[in-house]
């Protein structure tokens, strides 16, 4: 409608656009407000003293920021009978994390180049079980994997529990993979061989160098996964080879006398740190990476 | 000498599917042949078997006089050009060119002088630094062909590699093709659905159906003596006019009898006063049916018929008409006094006709 007699209804209907636009922004608003309550209480809690958590209000300001609770969780705090905070174990998760992040990323990146450009028979079913093996509950293959890694020699190691994330990391890994590879077309492949390149030559050359997007989600996947993992971590582990999230749950548990909740506080971000960075750093990578497959031309 | 290409009695199954039965091709050096059929004929399909890239369900298979049956792609002396050009995305074209050479284990200066080479004969020099993906359709399909060039094979493959193409490039690159062709002197097999490609380029033609050869022969011979109804309809543009007639032999002379729409039917006399049977379709390329008067010739035989629509082509008029219940096109003079519903005295040059069977479609003659 060009008529220009409808100019003040056309104004009326632009402020309507206006007031919703703002109804929308704070609403939006509130719901991040929601969300972001508990980690502002969990970063004032861990720069109160203890004095001032149980006198003062759960979401004032502190009146002193004190960085005490920090170095006690880092390197004092006790998980049972041990008191060194959650800097060994920290490490432990890099440890784990890292080498089990980057075996799953790979042996995912070539399972998905095997099953979307290297056609065989059955590999349709071989994909469908890896993808039934990302739905099992982790629960039913406790014990299973307990007998398994017992077996290997590597029961209650830090291998050990390289090799589990890496064995269920890989039915998802796969996946992201396999779809990512499944929209390049299978003539690039045919020329490389043409080109006389073999299965891995056209796997390093022409394969990886096109998978930065999805290299980046599977990372950020797995490492959320497996930084975050609790279950195993306790199941597949002994002293001295717990993973953070572990001896956080340590920490909390086993205060003894007045519970310190700015030292629990400041355990927590810390064991929630990697994972923050790892989103911040990458996270636009995410989102990309995710669509990437479906807007490829 | 070998042929360059010999092909045996190849069959290729896709579990229980044939894709191709029985094919039995040969080609001499540089011979452009061209395998053009519908979509899903299984020319692409024969390529890759060619190729290597699909392994064959039976039969044999030669280049050079070698026996290539069960080797693999890369040892087979072949450079393949693709419908999706399939140049490596993350590589520069110089990279994309020198890929093979590399994976090879060429010296450097030797790809250096061969990539130099053939980036002046593609007039790709410009590009060399850059990645695929900041050139057009064109500049991307002499790439392709670059990456094949510097390969010297003994044998090129083309998959439809025109066919991303917008019509005006499609024709400039296929005359640079044909040239380029002509200056190598290579041995090419080349797919298209394209017909007219097929005819412009090709030394030999395979023209493909259902899996199953239908006729393998120069362009004329495809063009001028289809071996059956598949291959007269399919070859040429507009196509051949099959034309359901019947025969008969009065006072030693053999005549074909073709209805129209209105009045008594035609009858012409066959050229070679040759013996046919009662039922035949008659087949007849556009420009054998003309103006009458500006075509004359022994076997020219005019005959009045309604002309039903006029489409003008520029060089061309070309006409449609009812002929033994089909459409019938004739191409006429650019300036013909043909119009809408009037009747038109046309010339029929029988000269070059084809008769085939109604209930197998062979040729008959």
């Amino acid at each position: 409608m060009a008529d220009t007699s409808f100019v003040p209804a056309a104004s009326q209907s632009r402020k309507g656009k206006l007031a919703l636009r703002w109804l929308l922004y704070i609403l939006l608003g509130l719901f991040a407000l929601f969300y972001l309550m508990p980690l502002f209480v969990m970063i004032t809690t861990s720069l109160k003293s203890l004095d001032e958590i149980r006198t003062g209000d759960l979401i004032a300001l502190p009146r002193e920021v004190t960085f005490d609770a920090w170095r006690t969780a880092w390197s004092g705090a006790c998980t049972g009978i041990q008191c060194e905070g959650v800097r060994p174990f920290f490490w432990n998760s890099i440890l784990i994390a890292i080498p089990a992040v980057a075996i799953s990323t790979l042996l995912g990146a070539m399972n998905g180049y095997v099953v979307a450009q290297w056609r065989f028979r059955g590999a349709n079913i071989i994909f469908s079980l890896m993808l039934f093996g990302c739905f099992i509950p982790f629960q039913v293959v406790l014990l299973p994997m307990a007998r398994i890694l017992g077996m290997m020699g590597i029961a209650g190691t830090i291998p050990g529990l390289i090799f589990v994330h890496v064995i269920y990391g890989l039915g998802f890994t796969t996946l992201f993979f396999r779809n990512y590879y499944v929209s390049i077309p299978a003539e690039l492949t045919k020329a490389a061989k043409v080109d006389g390149a073999g299965f891995f030559r056209i796997f390093w050359s022409i394969f990886l160098p096109l998978s930065l997007p999805i290299i980046v989600v599977t990372v950020i996947w797995q490492f959320t996964q497996i930084w975050n993992d609790f279950l195993f971590g306790v199941s597949f582990s002994q002293a001295g080879t717990q993973p953070v999230t572990v001896a956080l749950n340590n920490i909390v548990n086993s205060t003894t006398g007045v519970k310190e909740y700015n030292v629990d506080m400041a355990a927590a971000i810390i064991a929630a740190l990697p994972t923050l960075f790892v989103y911040v750093v990458a996270g636009k990578y995410f989102v990309r990476g995710l669509t990437a497959g479906s807007v490829k031309g | 000498m070998d042929p360059i290409l010999e092909i045996k009695n190849l069959y290729k199954n896709y579990g229980p599917v044939e894709i191709l039965k029985d094919i039995n091709v040969s080609i001499e050096p540089g011979d452009f042949l061209v395998l053009v059929g519908p979509s899903g004929c299984g020319k692409s399909t024969l390529l890759n078997c060619i190729a290597g890239l699909e392994p064959i369900t039976g039969g044999s298979l030669h280049i050079g006089g070698q026996d290539m049956t069960n080797v693999s792609p890369k040892d087979r002396d072949i450079a393949m050009v693709f419908q999706s050009y399939a140049l490596y995305p993350t590589m520069t074209v110089a990279k994309n060119i020198t890929f093979g050479m590399k994976v090879r284990g060429v010296d450097q200066a030797t790809q250096n002088q061969k990539l130099a080479h053939v980036a002046q004969q593609l007039q790709i020099e410009p590009l060399l630094n850059r990645k695929p993906g900041q050139l057009s359709g064109g500049q991307r399909q002499r790439v392709a062909m670059g990456r094949a060039l510097v390969r010297d094979p003994k044998l090129f493959l083309f998959d439809e590699p025109l066919s991303n193409l917008d019509a005006k490039l499609r024709v400039e690159m296929r005359t640079e093709i044909k040239a380029l062709h002509q200056r190598l002197g290579a041995s090419m097999v080349y797919v298209t659905h394209d017909q007219i490609e097929a005819m412009t380029l090709a030394s030999k033609i395979v023209v493909m159906k259902g899996g199953v050869i239908q006729q393998i022969g120069t362009p004329a011979e495809i063009y001028n003596r289809p071996a059956n109804l598949f291959v007269a309809d399919f070859m040429g543009s507009p196509a051949m006019n099959l034309i359901p007639a019947r025969t008969r032999r009065s006072g030693g002379v053999s005549l074909i009898e073709i209805k129209r729409k209105e009045g008594d039917p035609i009858i012409l006399q066959d050229a070679n006063n040759r013996d046919l049977p009662e039922e035949v379709i008659l087949g007849v390329r556009p420009e054998d049916i003309a103006d009458a008067g500006i075509r004359a010739g022994a076997d020219t035989q005019n005959a009045d018929c309604i002309i039903d629509i006029v489409e003008p082509a520029g060089a061309d008029t070309y006409a449609v008409l009812q002929l033994g219940g089909k459409h019938v096109t004739a191409r006429l003079h650019s300036e013909t006094t043909a119009a809408p519903g009037v009747a038109q005295r046309l010339a029929f040059d029988l000269g070059k006709v084809s008769y085939f069977a109604p209930d197998t479609g062979l040729r008959l003659n």
